[in-house]
């Protein structure tokens, strides 16, 4: 009995534990093992991006192509809990949003919610945003705009919150 | 700590941001970290590929980008040396505070990682402004990577400065015993144990590490065999605590080992009480007959070491039952699932799957940093199992529209080209005529050319008049004069018109070129359009053979490493929870050999002592209800 108390005393004063490493298991193949996955996320992030490229050539060519993004002002008081888009009176888009996707718009993240394809000339876009302020009343925001799409990729930033009096805003690029 | 890092990188982005960067910084704020690096990575491909990058939004970002990028891959545990993420961290043209806060985090991974040389490398390369918010976790991590390298006066140093500094109270207290007893000045080590055993707070980590600190003072007292002063220690930590189930086995012990084992039975007792998986309780179900034992209550410790071989067999059964668990794959199967991923506390619910109660047994494994480790490399695999799946079907439904574009347009273009062809020649010729007018125009600026403005009424009556001043010189004949007279007449009309409009003609052809001009660009506007629908259907099935062969066999390659690798990986996840399974249910063997044999011994001394009794009773003679003697 008395060497047990010693053997725990011992296990205590070890700095980091120890106990998932048997002797089966050495180090060094923890360590191989670890270092081939991230070789392999390697490969596949580089994979995962050549995808990207193939896809947005392939079925977004940038004669064509409209991005939609959406964005919450900085200290906004405006929080969004569900965004509708339409095209030209087409329902292209909607989004539910979850806590963490709040947390990264809020921080200043944006969202990409629709990649398409838009022929070149004046669109109309609308937009319903669906929120509640920080004091928790409930808000429902509605807007149309004019796009106009030219030669080149269309982006359209959605900015949520900026102002109290209008809670979208488009900014085109 | 995610959100901390990247607020830093997003505060420093001005009001115009790159939408696409951005959009990888919101894959990062909810530690998606492959779509962030994968979108970040598509983007900076694009980028580098450009004539003119300087005109691309994500040009002011740039230097932010690249570190990000690298910042996320360190996120994503890819720390590799001479990867992208440690270059990005060492050499990342951004702010010290920005680096110097991955720096701590990847010189962290290592110290985790046990990899003391690249953590003391990595920590000691922090220069400059750190982040205020991890500047004692900083110093606090320094010590320890010092202590890992044997450098104990270095910290000993450290920690004595943050002793006190609220951030990191009761930890840099409990490191600096640990470097006292490393330096080899062990009486130093204790008092300091002592000071973080008193410390007052109401931090639950603070009081956990106090109570660490305590527990481990107790047990190295008892070690030194002065157990009445290790009592003191043990009565300090919390009964609710995560070190609470040793603290009463150790306190049992300090007054059993003072031949107390009354007083010992208190704290046994209620650890008895306590869950059967953690190896104290299993250790106290025999310490609590071995006490009644001592106390001579041997029937008591006959029922009480039946009781604990009953609880050790029915233990012993349950490990069984997990180690046959865990090889069939159940361990693994419930570890994987969806809301695992989507929870912080994953660890913490692990412990209620209802299909693997052994993981009660794995909560020690499961805390370790080495089998954490290996489970998220394991769900990591299985996230890019999913996702290399889905690519498969990808491409096989790019190469199909890419057929059917192939198929539609193939036939039509080639009619279009000739007809093209012919546009294109009628159109260079008209294009160079232009160009002669134009330079015909610049010249008149120089020097007039009112002939050149004549209009064509003008020419044709010109003309008329050439053809009969030719008559009638052919004719020899002097005896018109009046009709040269004439003619001379008609010739000063017209070159009077001439040359008096050619200020107003000149400026009205200026007009009309400007006018042709913009006809010019209309149709050098429906030219170009017309070049890249042209060119556009041309690239929406052309030259995408090779890419799509190339990416598919990538992907059948990396799918096949994924498949082995999540085999290797699991393997070893299981081996790791089988041993530690093992490792128990050999703790519990012995445990179980040594109860059996106590119980034969205690029934044996409770028979002896019943038989005595038994005897004495024979021996003395009855009394009456008095207490007469017969």
């Amino acid at each position: 009995m008395k060497n047990f108390r010693v053997i725990v005393a011992l296990s205590l004063l070890v700095f980091v534990p120890s106990i998932a490493l048997s002797e089966a298991l050495s180090r060094e193949q923890i360590k191989g093992l670890d270092e081939q996955v991230q070789d392999i996320k390697k490969d596949v992030l580089a994979i995962s991006a050549e995808l990207s490229l193939l896809e947005e050539k392939l079925l977004f060519p940038s004669n064509t192509q409209v991005s939609l993004f959406v964005s919450v002002a900085k200290n906004s008081q405006f929080i969004p809990d569900a965004v509708q888009i339409k095209i030209d009176d087409k329902s292209i888009a909607h989004h539910i949003y979850s806590f963490k996707e709040l947390g990264a718009l809020q921080n200043g993240g944006v969202q990409r919610i629709y990649t398409g394809n838009l022929k070149s000339g004046e669109h109309k876009l609308e937009l319903s945003v669906v929120g509640r302020q920080n004091n928790g009343e409930s808000q429902v925001e509605k807007g149309t705009f004019s796009i106009s799409k030219k030669v080149g990729a269309k982006l359209v930033e959605i900015h949520l919150g900026s102002t109290e009096t209008s809670l979208i805003e488009i900014k085109e690029r | 700590m995610i959100v901390s890092t990247t607020i830093t990188t997003a505060t420093a982005l001005t009001e115009e941001k790159d939408l696409y960067f951005s959009e990888g910084l919101y894959y990062a704020y909810q530690e998606n970290y492959f779509d962030a690096i994968s979108r970040l990575d598509a983007e900076l491909g694009q980028y580098h590929g450009l004539d003119e990058p300087e005109l691309n939004s994500l040009h002011q970002y740039i230097n932010h980008a690249e570190f990000s990028v690298g910042d996320f891959e360190l996120y994503y545990r890819m720390h590799k040396r001479a990867g992208r993420a440690i270059k990005s961290v060492i050499e990342g043209n951004v702010d010290d505070v920005t680096r110097n806060g991955a720096a701590y985090r990847l010189a962290k991974i290592y110290h985790q990682k046990q990899q003391p040389k690249d953590a003391l490398q990595t920590i000691e390369g922090i220069k400059g402004k750190v982040p205020e918010k991890i500047k004692y976790d900083l110093e606090l991590l320094k010590a320890q990577i010092y202590i890992s390298n044997k450098k104990y006066t270095e910290a000993i140093s450290l920690l004595e400065d943050i002793e006190s500094v609220y951030e990191v109270l009761g930890f840099a207290g409990y490191n600096l015993a640990i470097a006292y007893v490393g330096n080899n000045q062990t009486e130093k080590g204790i008092l300091q144990l002592d000071k973080v055993g008193q410390i007052i707070s109401n931090d639950k980590a603070v009081l956990a590490i106090k109570d660490k600190a305590n527990l481990v003072l107790g047990y190295k007292l008892m070690e030194n065999e002065k157990p009445e002063k290790a009592k003191q220690y043990f009565e300090r930590i919390r009964l609710d605590g995560p070190f609470s189930n040793k603290a009463l086995l150790g306190l049992g012990w300090a007054s059993a080992s003072s031949d107390n084992y009354k007083k010992a039975l208190v704290p046994w007792t209620m650890l008895s009480k306590r869950k059967v998986t953690t190896a104290s309780v299993q250790e106290v179900l025999s310490g609590l007959p071995f006490a009644y034992g001592k106390l001579e209550a041997h029937g008591q410790a006959a029922v009480l070491y039946g009781n604990a071989l009953e609880s050790y067999s029915r233990e012993l059964d349950k490990l069984d039952a997990s180690i046959s668990s865990v090889r069939k794959g159940a361990f693994l199967k419930a570890v994987v699932r969806e809301e695992f991923n989507k929870d912080k506390n994953w660890l913490v619910n692990l412990r209620d799957l209802p299909e693997t109660p052994e993981t009660h047994y794995l909560m020690h494994l499961l805390a370790s940093n080495d089998f954490q480790e290996s489970l998220k490399n394991y769900f990591d695999l299985v996230q890019l199992d999913r996702k290399v799946a889905s690519w498969d079907g990808y491409l096989d439904s790019y190469s199909e529209i890419i057929n059917k574009r192939k198929n539609y347009y193939a036939p039509l273009l080639p009619k279009i080209q000739d007809q093209f062809r012919s546009i294109d020649s009628r159109m260079n010729l008209r294009v160079a005529q232009k160009q002669r007018v134009s330079n015909r125009l610049d010249n008149m600026l120089i020097a007039p050319r009112p002939d050149y403005l004549a209009t064509a009424d003008e020419r044709i009556i010109l003309n008329k008049i050439f053809i009969l001043e030719n008559v009638l010189k052919s004719k020899k004949n002097t005896s018109y004069p009046k009709l040269q007279t004439r003619i001379d007449y008609l010739k000063g009309v017209i070159n009077w018109n001439i040359e008096t409009e050619y200020q107003d003609r000149f400026i009205t052809t200026h007009n009309n070129f400007k006018l042709l001009n913009e006809g010019f660009e209309n149709l050098n506007a429906i030219y170009r359009s017309f070049i890249r629908t042209r060119q556009a259907a041309t690239q929406s099935y052309i030259g995408y053979d090779s890419i799509i062969r190339q990416l598919k066999i990538r992907i059948r390659n990396a799918d096949e490493k994924i498949k082995l690798l999540l085999a290797r990986q699991g393997y070893m996840l299981e081996k790791m929870a089988v041993n530690s399974l093992q490792t128990q249910r050999k703790r519990i063997e012995e445990l179980q050999i040594k109860s059996r044999f106590a119980l034969a011994e205690s029934y044996d001394r409770a028979v002896k002592a019943q038989q005595k009794e038994e005897l004495e009773k024979l021996k003395s003679p009855p009394t009456d209800k008095e207490g007469e003697v017969k």
